[in-house]
């Protein structure tokens, strides 16, 4: 079973290595080598999943500080192989995807190999059982979503959006560093099973840093507030990325890594308190900035804020088993919302929603698969979005009555900010289901080129739109099956709880939070389609500057943190090249000049040089004599 | 306070009079002149300390042969005759220094060494004595003083030669 | 005899003679000012040999050396200055600096 489990991990890292040796031009073998490797990996996870746990004891040592040891293992408990599985199929739906949607594009190797080698991080930080080599894993993710969003090499917005990713996460990625180093010195031993069971043994001051700390990381790649900003810009990737990295898989490992260590967060309520406060803040601040935006696939990157807020939220209020089973419904719909938005964009060419309308007839594959997954993301009955969100409240009712394992008051404010949010969601989802699918379809603007920006994988000549080719098509078929069924998976408590190392807990919808919910999306979902009837083909929300501009937090952090830091990297230059520059060049100047001022010395005279010599011969001779 | 120590006094204040109008006169002519002064005092003080081979020796090569030569070289140098203001030059102050500094650190070292000595002239230093030691225990310096002799002689005759190797002048 | 009668004549010359040397701008006036120095140097030897009264009778043999050394010195040293005298037409110190370091403008 370990070795399954390494070659689960294994086998996309060197798809990645191969495909980084490949030559640009052999797109085929890329395609053929990440998709088959992706695909056995997903094989062999399904076969760890279902097979017995292994209890992770530490493995292959990598590398011993003295008193601290590094090891290299496996964890192959419930939670990590659920989510590996989960992690696998979506990166195979995406690798298989890119074939057609990143046709034509002339580096596909090398994204293919990127998008396996971050497969291969995200498996490393589900299963791994030491925390340095959870670290590594981290933190190659940061890099391949660095270089993923940078993909497209003549998009003017690609390459800072992907610098403001990695620049943001990074800050984030500093606390999480300082977090693990906090643990596994306190602890002494980095290995997580270790980390669960002495975490009680600290002085509560450190571990509530350090938790603290990780909780910073979490919300740097998580994308909560307030390092949230990088996530609607990394939209200028390509969409399959979108729908691997910044929906279902890796803004998602901020949540992972909290389920994982939840023992540890446990014992003081402090570091649960903050998340829960940041998850209210998010949840709203995603769901209402979805409202302001004209772009599609913006407004599914602020859902997902929303939406990993609600799986904060639910870690606060110690609901952990509804966290990890919202991660898992919120990756398959996520997913396909995305790789649907894609498919849209494929065929119309055009990213604004104003630009769009009246799809429903033309893209009906289309349209099916993403009213599937838009109801999972509101809510609605019986897709798994209503079970895991209404889990998520019910933990969240359970707290605010006491029952739950913080203060009260966390479990009061999530819970309201969770409802609130259920109506905002279905107001945003509905006037995005209304606005690319119904009401007048404009013409797509064939005169102008938009190029590979937003889907090559189009015919050259007079735009028509229509369904993008069956490689397309399946993966959104193949995501609406769990968007729809998954949620049945909890009902039992043997089934999907047990298999989260919960058996006991079945997560089935509590009847008074499951109405008061669908009441509220049925009112976010009157508003929207009441406004649309009025006026068809326009926004039904009004745009309100605060709410596009996401209430100007950017602007905020660009004030406050960018600014001063250019400032900073100005002054050091300039000190750079001022003074040590100037040292450098001092001294060889300084040299020229002592050496000018010297050679006047050489006066050419004869007594002068004979004065020297005699004055000093006096002078050694008192001073022999003297001293 | 012997006779000789008198005498040896009285020289060697001649002697260091001299000396400074030596080096302090604008004539070079004159300077040449005080310089055969300064000869024959040391002669003389050579005389009061018994070394007579010495001090003949000294009247006859330095009063007799370098002071003559050293006013050929005044004259082939066309040095002016007659008072003349250029005759020291900028270093003076400096040397002033020097040579104050020189003299306090000698004789003091001097003083202090032998403030309580005292010699018996009582061994003069003949030509016979001398004689006898130089061509005994200093025979080879003394052959090596004759080719050095010789080397001076040539060279001399050699650095003053006209131009060397062009047409006409040998 | 006190010994340091002529051991103090000798530092005392000596000083004058590097004075002279130092200060003196016509090349035979330094010479002359040599000689001073050497005259010196002889009354050292001949006083130390009075005084030690050893076998060999070095110092005052040394004396005789010396003497014979400083007129060949004079000698050589006369035809160089007669040289320079011929290439240059002038001998004062003061003038003769073709040694020195060439300031900046001179060596561009």
């Amino acid at each position: 079973m370990t070795t399954l489990g390494w070659l689960v991990l294994g086998l996309p890292f060197a798809a990645a290595v191969v495909g980084f040796l490949l030559p640009q031009t052999a797109t085929r073998s890329a395609q053929v080598l990440t998709v088959s490797a992706t695909g056995v990996a997903t094989v062999l996870s399904i076969i760890v999943a279902t097979g017995a746990p292994v209890a992770g004891k530490p493995g292959v040592t990598l590398a011993p500080f003295g008193t601290l040891t590094v090891h290299a293992g496996l964890r192959l408990d419930g939670l990590a192989t659920i989510v590996a599985v989960a992690v696998c199929v979506v990166a195979l739906l995406v690798q298989f995807y890119s074939i057609a949607y990143l046709a034509g594009d002339d580096a596909y190797p090398r994204y293919a190999a990127q998008v396996s080698l971050f497969t291969a991080a995200m498996l490393d930080v589900v299963l791994a059982a030491d925390l340095i080599q959870l670290l590594v894993g981290w933190e190659v993710m940061g890099i391949c979503s660095y270089l993923l969003i940078g993909h497209y090499r003549d998009l003017p917005e690609a390459r800072p959006a992907a610098v403001k990713a990695f620049l943001v996460t990074r800050v984030g990625d500093v606390g999480f560093l300082l977090g693990v180093l906090v643990l596994g010195v306190g602890i002494g031993s980095f290995d997580i099973g270790t980390v669960i069971a002495h975490a009680g043994s600290m002085p509560s001051g450190t571990l509530v840093t350090a938790c603290l700390l990780l909780l910073l990381g979490v919300a740097g790649k998580s994308a909560q507030f307030p390092l949230h900003t990088w996530l609607p810009d990394a939209m200028a990737g390509p969409t399959p990325i979108s729908a691997l990295i910044h929906a279902a898989t890796m803004v998602a490992a901020g949540i992972y890594v909290v389920a994982r260590l939840y023992p540890v967060f446990r014992l003081h309520t402090v570091a649960l308190a903050v998340l829960g406060v940041v998850a209210a803040i998010t949840m709203l601040l995603g769901a209402l900035a979805a409202l302001g935006q004209d772009d599609l696939k913006r407004v599914l990157a602020w859902s997902t804020v929303s939406q990993i807020a609600y799986m904060s939220g639910a870690l606060a209020v110690g609901a952990p088993v509804a966290a990890t089973f919202h991660l898992l419904t919120h990756a398959a719909f996520k997913a396909l919302l995305f790789l649907a938005a894609g498919c849209v964009l494929n065929a119309t060419g055009e990213v604004l929603m104003s630009s769009m309308g009246g799809l429903r007839r033309r893209l009906p594959i289309t349209f099916w698969t993403m009213t599937c997954g838009l109801a999972a993301l509101v809510g609605l009955p019986p897709t798994s979005g209503f079970f895991s969100k209404d889990a998520v409240l019910g933990g969240a009712w359970e707290a605010a009555r006491g029952h739950g394992g913080g203060p009260a008051w966390v479990g009061w404010l999530v819970g309201v900010a969770g409802l609130l949010t259920v109506g905002l969601t279905a107001a945003y989802a509905t006037r995005l289901w209304l606005r690319t699918f119904f009401g007048p379809a404009h013409e797509p603007a064939a005169a102008h080129e938009t190029g590979h920006a937003h889907g090559p994988g189009h015919v050259h000549g007079p735009w028509v739109v229509r369904e993008p080719c069956w490689i397309m098509t399946v993966p959104l078929i193949v995501l609406a099956v769990p968007t729809v069924l998954l949620g049945f998976a909890g009902l039992r408590s043997s089934w999907l709880p047990a298999r989260l190392d919960a058996p006991g807990v079945a997560v089935h919808p509590t009847l008074g939070i499951a109405l008061v919910s669908l009441a509220l999306s049925a009112g976010g979902i009157a508003w929207v389609v009441l406004a649309w009837r009025r006026a068809p083909g326009t926004d039904p929300v009004p745009a309100l500057p605060v709410l596009t501009r996401a209430f100007y937090l950017d602007d905020v952090q660009d004030a406050v943190i960018v600014r001063p830091y250019r400032l900073l990297a100005r002054i050091v230059s300039a000190a750079d090249a001022g003074l040590v520059d100037g040292a450098v060049e001092g001294s060889g100047a300084g040299a020229g000049m002592l050496s000018r001022r010297l050679s006047r010395l050489q006066t050419g005279n004869v007594q002068f040089y004979a004065t020297g010599v005699l004055a000093a011969a006096v002078l050694l001779a008192v001073a022999a004599v003297l001293l | 306070m012997t006779a000789q120590d008198v005498v040896f006094g009285l020289l060697g204040v001649i002697a260091l009079g001299s000396a400074l109008l030596v080096v302090t006169t604008r004539n070079v002519v004159r300077a040449a002149l005080w310089l055969v002064v300064t000869f024959g005092a040391v002669a003389g003080c050579y005389l009061v300390l018994t070394a007579e081979l010495v001090a003949w020796v000294q009247v006859l090569i330095y009063i007799g042969a370098i002071v003559v030569l050293l006013l050929f070289g005044v004259m082939l140098t066309r040095a002016p005759i007659g008072p003349t203001d250029q005759v020291d030059s900028g270093n003076r102050r400096v040397a002033v220094l020097v040579g104050l500094a020189t003299a306090a650190m000698l004789v003091t070292l001097v003083l202090q060494a032998f403030h309580s000595t005292y010699v018996t002239l009582d061994q003069p230093g003949t030509a016979s004595l001398l004689g006898a030691a130089v061509f005994r225990s200093w025979v080879l310096p003394l052959e090596v003083l004759s080719v050095l002799l010789l080397t001076a002689l040539v060279g001399a005759i050699t650095l003053t030669r006209p131009t060397v190797g062009t047409a006409g002048s040998r | 005899m006190h010994l340091a009668l002529p051991v103090v004549l000798a530092a005392l010359l000596f000083s004058i003679g590097v004075y002279g040397v130092l200060a003196r701008r016509n090349a035979v006036l330094v010479l002359m000012a040599i000689e001073l120095m050497l005259n010196a140097v002889n009354i050292n030897l001949v006083a130390f040999d009075v005084w030690l009264r050893d076998t060999l009778h070095a110092g005052q043999s040394l004396t005789l050396f010396v003497i014979a050394l400083a007129a060949a010195e004079v000698g050589i040293g006369l035809a160089i200055v007669l040289q320079v005298y011929r290439l240059r037409a002038t001998v004062a110190i003061d003038d003769l600096d073709q040694l020195a370091e060439p300031s900046p403008e001179e060596r561009r």
